[in-house]
């Protein structure tokens, strides 16, 4: 991975460009680059706002060491950033929305580049949050009793694991014969640092009722760890919390039947087991686009028209015959030698050789982590 | 539920008759699923019995099934209620009944019945002996030894407590006319007496002549003959010996008597002497050394000759007491049959007639705990026949099976005429009513000693065909075998190895692991353990050739591996002698030598594809040139490189802990008992604290047990351990790299959900010898969820699976429809999941694990035949997953049809063995020697109808108790609508089937 130690990167600022390269293995920390940016853009007391592109093209923050290491390691081998004067910095074009749906270099430099006159006014910031990608929501809150919580998990595209660990055990119910002990399917074990540790929507001890809207009553544990290793992708799991304090409570009539206890501590606080973020349960859903699940249920598998990542035994293959062939890495390297030497210069580009350097920064990217999924089908 | 399943199928056929309804009503009926019949050999056989009138032979099972076998095709199951062991059976000869003895000291009756033209076996009656009064334990009355009468009146039975009660038959009164010990010693002299018990009861013979005599064993040694009429001692023979086993000769005049110190007593039976001290001769066969015990002997006269003597046991104890033996004694020829597992029971096919003076046994059948060998004693030299049926399939373990239809009869009779034939078969009871079966069906077994063994599965008894070894084409160590068994003969006792039934592998890399035939070439690809692919022809005539040999490296040069595991075969060099059968063409050596996962053929493009865990290759046959090599492994994967026997290191690992553990919880448990000591805790100061300490290691360790089993929530990824093993391969006539042009491609399927599929360049047949194969990577598809490849199928543009190789040359099949677009069924252990060719877009898809938390464990396109016409027929997408549940979806749409449930969910063997044919059978182990045999399609069902001829009053009727889950064989009228009720009966069947299966397999 690691085959060009000197990192080269596109620049941008207003609609001036600057390329210029990085050691990759020594970054350096995050105010020394800051400093290199005001050089390199000769602007040495500028208070800048900077912005990084990331493999989904999503618009991200670099504004310390920790996100800028991580910007780093993103770059494949290009990264683009850009650079925003800080009084008239647009903070809402950071986040998934950004790009993701507009991924064109076009599109995100027009957000960018607005005229001012234009701009509403800033929101107020509470906080720059380090990464913008959604990594689990709660939903369908309307819909599920106040005991229940369906959570949501975003695997999509992250390296993150899921960490976590189900077991068998025994829950209690009610029924119209009394109370009764059924069987009942658990969550074992967090893994530090894993999504769902991170999340802090799920504990230990939290029943799982449904993985992907189909109940686990009556399925074994090894079913259902199959069902959710199927759908680690994308996985909704509802669970009974097993912290009963911190549920959702819905606002109107219905409310009256919750216990008066519980609706006192609920409100606008919503309390997170690892990184208590405040935030009021209507902001919950926002995150979830209809959309977007229909994009991830309809997962795409990656298709590669053929190229010449096998050798043949005994004689050369002839070429392979498609127009287009998505390179594999040893072929790719001479294309890329050319771009590292080009890298020194300083050039300012038209907004067609940007949207070419996105178009390669992806393919390499996609190249790199060895054909993982990416919900994107390769066709070129 | 199954019943209600059941019944709702019925009721819809009677409706589609009824209505001429569509043919979405008939789809009801094209399933089904139905036990029909098992194949192989009885798992842990516990008793044998033998009808000379009928000529029917019984085995009763620990698992308390009774299966009687006739004539090829000619069998029955029964299943006692309780799974208890079968310890005794007997024929109430020519009545077509059966008497059964279990562990359970229970008797059970049962009956050949008739109905429709068709026989079944049937329980009709049960009896438990009575504890006898005033005695409280229950092991007096425990039956030891069980005589029927030959007038079949009266059944004697011996016990424990050393009484003979009697019963009368067939409705089990107890006859107010017990005999027990102090009768007998009331005869007996006084010296004998010397206040010892007599014993259990151990042997119980008829006098050949007068039928009201009686000849009693104790185990003691006393024999007694009995008068039943005048409840009087006739005879005493004063036998010092622990008694085993009793044998009348035919004239009545002497008997033979069996003991426990190896030695068989001959005695004369006199009137004039009521006591007899002395046998008339003596024999230890196996002295003067200690000998263990012979168990049973029988005495059969020859016209010709001296008597036969045939006994089992009685091996000298220090040097072969822990052989299985069965001796044959004629005058000076004296035989020792080896066998290669325990002796459960013999018996001799021989003459019956009264009026006969000699017995003149023809043969001898042995039932051993798992295999049956039957010697032919009319031909000198006592040679074995081989048995058309009860195969000892896992005579070497068997490690995969593979199922051809609708096999050619060209090919048919070729592979029969390289097999053994058939000799005499001696039990022909009974007469096959089945239909002859309309296709021949082979079934080829792999095994773990590198044979693959071709059995003709077209009908009920599963018939060895031919066996071909491929142990002969590598230097193996096992080659001195033959040197050892000449020296055998030289040494006393004679032995004989006798049977096939070998469970040690001479070396574990000859173990076949995937087998493919082309039935209409003579092709055959068998793949194993070592990495070797053998490419195959079937020859009429005897070769002597060189073997070619080629060498595939996976790897391509991928840095950073060695291969840890075992070495690859070496091959013969030199040209080696091959007999009329399979004779290999060409030798094919993956490197490394990691076990083949899979293999395909396709004898038209001359073309084999293989599969490692590292990767797979393409390799021309013809040419004897590799074509292609394509390493699968992830650089991450550390496991693939391991090899088995690093596996195995680990297993030792696993063992040393658990050992550990073990003493660790032994220590503590010593630690306990001296805590408990409360001088101990004076002595030492420092025991004061264990208590605290020990309650804490304790606390610990059951926390440590206690740990509920857990599972980690994980995505699939690249990393995962042998994500590159290559799960399957295909070859297909499709459209890969555009929708005009379509040409052979090649498929190729890896446990990390990644499908190549690449592009052939064969030449045409008259080039095959210049132009060489080419092959161009022309797809690569990830799935996403990255579950492993199980099966690729091409369906062609009507959505219909694409015919073999020479099919469509051949005029054999429709050609495949090439105007409509193609697609591609990929299954994967999580979803199945339909792509259209060229541009692999997902057409349909079905996620079975998101939805049911089953993974697919084996698949198959089958083609179901409407029951009600031959012209109608659906494609089905069967799977069997790794609950055991079948489910049967529509190809293309994906929809899921029916599901059943077929073998339980922890027997994984099982489920690991399955495999379906092309009609909607299949196949899976339910022990390691039975296949259980079962049908999803209504229209082709193998099961097992005959006939069988019983002469007996029908006194029973009246007694029968006609329970429809007793009745454990009813035939099928598939064509019949009227047959609903014997439809619904059989689903009890199938209840009491699966039983069978759950208490078989242990």
């Amino acid at each position: 991975m690691n085959r060009n130690p000197r990192e080269p990167s596109a620049v941008e600022f207003g609609a001036e460009f600057r390329r210029f390269s990085l050691d990759r293995s020594k970054p350096g920390k995050f105010d020394e680059f800051y400093g290199l940016l005001q050089h390199v853009h000769r602007i040495p007391n500028v208070d800048l706002l900077v912005g990084y592109a990331d493999v989904h093209g999503d618009l991200l923050p670099i504004n310390n060491d920790g996100n800028y290491h991580k910007a780093i390691t993103t770059a494949a081998p290009l990264l683009r950033l850009f650079l925003q004067r800080k009084e008239e910095a647009d903070y809402s074009a950071f986040g998934t929305e950004s790009l993701t749906r507009k991924k064109t270099p076009a599109a995100l430099a027009a957000v960018l580049l607005r005229p001012d006159g234009n701009r509403k006014k800033p929101p107020i910031i509470i906080s720059l949050p380090q990464d913008f990608r959604p990594v689990s929501s709660i939903i369908d809150v309307d819909i599920l009793p106040e005991t229940h919580r369906r959570v949501r998990l975003y695997k999509h595209g992250q390296e993150k694991p899921l960490g976590f660990y189900i077991r068998d055990g025994s829950s209690v119910r009610v029924t119209p014969q009394g109370l009764e002990k059924v069987p009942g399917i658990f969550i074992s074990r967090l893994v530090p640092g894993g999504l769902a540790e991170s999340t802090g929507l799920l504990a230990v001890n939290d029943e799982v009722l449904e993985v992907n809207g189909i109940e686990v009553a009556g399925k074994s544990l090894d079913q259902v760890t199959d069902m959710m290793i199927a759908n680690s992708h994308n996985l909704i799991i509802t669970v009974k919390p097993a912290n009963q304090r911190n549920n959702i409570v819905r606002r109107g009539g219905r409310d009256a039947s919750g216990s008066s206890g519980r609706s006192s501590d609920s409100g606008t606080s919503f309390y997170m087991a690892s990184n208590a973020i405040a935030m009021t349960p209507s902001h919950i859903i926002q995150n979830f686009r209809p959309e977007e699940e229909e994009d991830s249920e309809d997962e795409e598998d990656l298709v590669i028209e053929g190229g010449g990542a096998a050798i043949p035994i005994g004689h050369v293959a002839a070429s392979a015959g498609v127009t287009c062939s998505m390179p594999s890495l040893p072929r790719y390297e001479p294309h890329l030698n050319l771009r590292t030497s080009n890298g020194g210069m300083a050039a300012s580009a038209s907004m067609d050789t940007v949207s070419h350097k996105d178009q390669d920064m992806e393919v390499q990217a996609v190249a790199r982590r060895s054909l993982e999924e990416d919900g994107t089908v390769i066709t070129l | 539920m199954k019943i209600l399943r059941f019944l709702f199928f019925f009721c819809s056929f009677g409706a589609t008759l009824m209505f001429q309804a569509s043919l979405s009503l008939e789809r009801n009926f094209f399933f089904f699923l139905f036990l029909t019949v098992e194949h192989g050999f009885p798992n842990q056989p516990s008793a044998l019995a033998y009808d000379p009138q009928l000529q029917l032979m019984a085995i009763g099972t620990k698992s308390g099934a009774i299966k009687v076998y006739g004539a090829p095709g000619v069998e029955f199951t029964g299943l006692h209620k309780d799974t208890a062991a079968v310890t005794q059976i007997h024929f109430l000869s020519g009545q077509g009944r059966i008497l059964s003895l279990l562990d359970d000291n229970s008797l059970h009756l049962w009956e050949i019945g008739g109905k429709e033209g068709h026989s079944y076996l049937e329980e009709v009656r049960s009896f438990s002996l009575p504890g006898r009064p005033g005695i409280e334990s229950t092991s007096a009355t425990r039956v030891t030894v069980l005589l029927l009468k030959l007038n079949l009146d009266l059944l004697c039975v011996g016990t424990e407590g050393g009484g003979v009660h009697f019963l009368q038959l067939p409705t089990f009164s107890l006859l107010d006319r017990s005999l027990f010990h102090d009768e007998v010693m009331q005869s007996a002299p006084e010296e004998y007496k010397c206040g010892k018990s007599l014993g259990p009861v151990e042997a119980l013979q008829e006098h050949p002549q007068q039928a009201e005599k009686i000849l009693i064993g104790y185990s003691r040694g006393l024999v007694v003959l009995w008068d039943l009429n005048t409840r009087h001692v006739d005879n005493l023979f004063l036998g010092k010996q622990q008694l085993e086993s009793l044998v009348w000769e035919r004239s009545g005049n002497t008997f033979v008597s069996s003991h426990s110190d190896g030695g068989y007593l001959v005695w004369t039976v006199n009137s004039s002497t009521p006591c007899t001290h002395q046998p008339t001769t003596s024999t230890i066969p196996y002295g003067p050394f200690p000998c263990k015990a012979v168990n049973k002997i029988l005495w059969r006269t020859t016209e010709t000759g001296a008597p036969l003597v045939l006994l089992s046991g009685g091996m000298p104890r220090a040097s072969y007491g822990d052989r299985h033996c069965l001796t044959i004694l004629q005058d000076s020829t004296h035989v020792t049959l080896d066998f290669t597992s325990r002796v459960i029971d013999f018996f001799t096919v021989h003459c019956i007639d009264q009026e006969k003076e000699y017995d003149d046994p023809t043969s001898l059948v042995v039932l051993l705990e798992e295999e049956l060998v039957v010697i032919d004693l009319a031909t000198p030299g006592w040679p074995t026949i081989p048995s058309p049926y009860l195969a000892p399939l896992h005579s070497s373990a068997i490690t995969c099976s593979y199922h051809i239809s609708n096999v050619p009869s060209k090919l048919w009779e070729r592979i029969i005429t390289a097999g053994q034939s058939q000799s005499d078969w001696p039990i022909c009871g009974g007469r096959s009513v089945a239909p002859e079966s309309k296709q021949k069906e082979l079934l080829l077994t792999g095994h773990e000693d590198g044979t693959v063994r071709f059995w003709d599965a077209s009908g009920v008894s599963l018939q060895p065909l031919y066996k071909l070894s491929t142990a002969n084409i590598f230097q193996t160590d096992c080659d001195h075998n033959d040197s050892l068994t000449q020296a055998g003969e030289e040494e006393w006792p004679p032995f004989r190895k006798v049977g096939c039934f070998d469970p040690y592998s001479d070396d574990p890399r000859l173990g076949i692991q995937k087998i493919c035939l082309c039935k209409y070439s003579g092709k055959l690809v068998v793949a194993g353990t070592a990495g070797q692919v053998i490419v195959m022809y079937l020859s009429d005539e005897k070769s002597d050739h060189m073997i070619d040999v080629a060498t595939v490296d996976l790897l391509q040069d991928r840095e950073g591996f060695t291969w840890k595991g075992h070495d690859r075969l070496p091959p013969k060099t030199g040209s080696v002698v091959f007999a009329p059968g399979f004779q290999p063409v060409v030798l094919v050596q993956c490197i490394p030598p990691a076990a083949v996962t899979a293999v395909t053929l396709h004898a038209e493009w001359n073309l084999i594809a293989f599969g490692t865990s590292h990767g797979f290759g393409l390799f021309d046959y013809h040419r004897r040139a590799p074509v292609l090599a394509r390493c699968t492994l992830h650089p991450n994967d550390s496991l693939a490189m391991e090899g088995p026997l690093s596996r195995v290191k680990s297993l030792k690992k696993s063992l040393r802990q658990s050992f550990r553990r073990i003493r660790k919880s032994r220590v503590s448990g010593k630690k306990r008992a001296v805590i408990s000591n409360p001088t101990s805790k004076v002595s030492s100061p420092q025991s004061l604290f264990s208590p605290v300490q020990e309650a804490n290691a304790q606390l610990a360790e059951q926390d440590a047990e206690m740990a509920p089993v857990q599972r980690r929530i994980e995505a699939r990824s690249a990393d995962d351990s042998l994500s590159g093993v290559v799960r399957c391969l295909c070859f297909a006539d499709t459209f890969l790299r555009d929708g005009t042009h379509h040409g052979p491609t090649m498929w190729a399927g890896t446990n990390s959900g990644s499908v190549y599929a690449y592009a052939l360049e064969v030449p045409s047949q008259e080039k095959f010898s210049e132009q060489s194969v080419e092959a161009v990577l022309g797809k690569e598809i990830q799935l996403m969820h990255r579950a492993p490849v199980v099966s690729i199928a091409v369906l062609d543009g009507r959505g219909n699976p694409l015919p073999e190789p020479y099919e469509v040359s051949r005029d054999l099949a429709k050609a495949p429809d090439m105007q409509g677009s193609h697609s591609v069924l990929i299954a994967s252990e999580e979803q199945f999941k339909v792509f259209m060719l060229p541009k692999v877009s997902a057409k349909t898809k079905f996620k079975l694990t998101a939805h049911e938390g089953c993974r697919v464990r084996k698949v198959a396109l089958v083609t179901f035949t409407s029951v009600s016409s031959e012209e109608y027929c659906e494609n089905g997408l069967v799977c069997l997953t790794n609950l055991g549940d079948i489910h049967v979806f529509s190809v293309p749409a994906l929809r899921p049809q029916v599901r059943y449930d077929c073998i339980r969910k922890e027997d994984i063997s099982g489920i690991a063995s399955c495999v379906f044919t092309k009609t909607g059978q299949g196949f899976y182990l339910i022990s390691p020697s039975e296949y259980e045999r079962f049908s999803l399609s209504a229209r082709v069902i193998t099961e097992p109808l005959c006939q069988v001829d019983v002469d007996r009053l029908h006194d029973l009727t009246v007694l029968r108790y006609s329970k429809l889950s007793h009745c454990l064989h009813l035939q099928f009228e598939h064509n019949e609508v009227f047959s609903c009720v014997i439809k619904i009966c059989s689903s009890k069947y199938l209840q009491a089937r699966m039983k069978l299966g759950r208490g078989g397999w242990r």
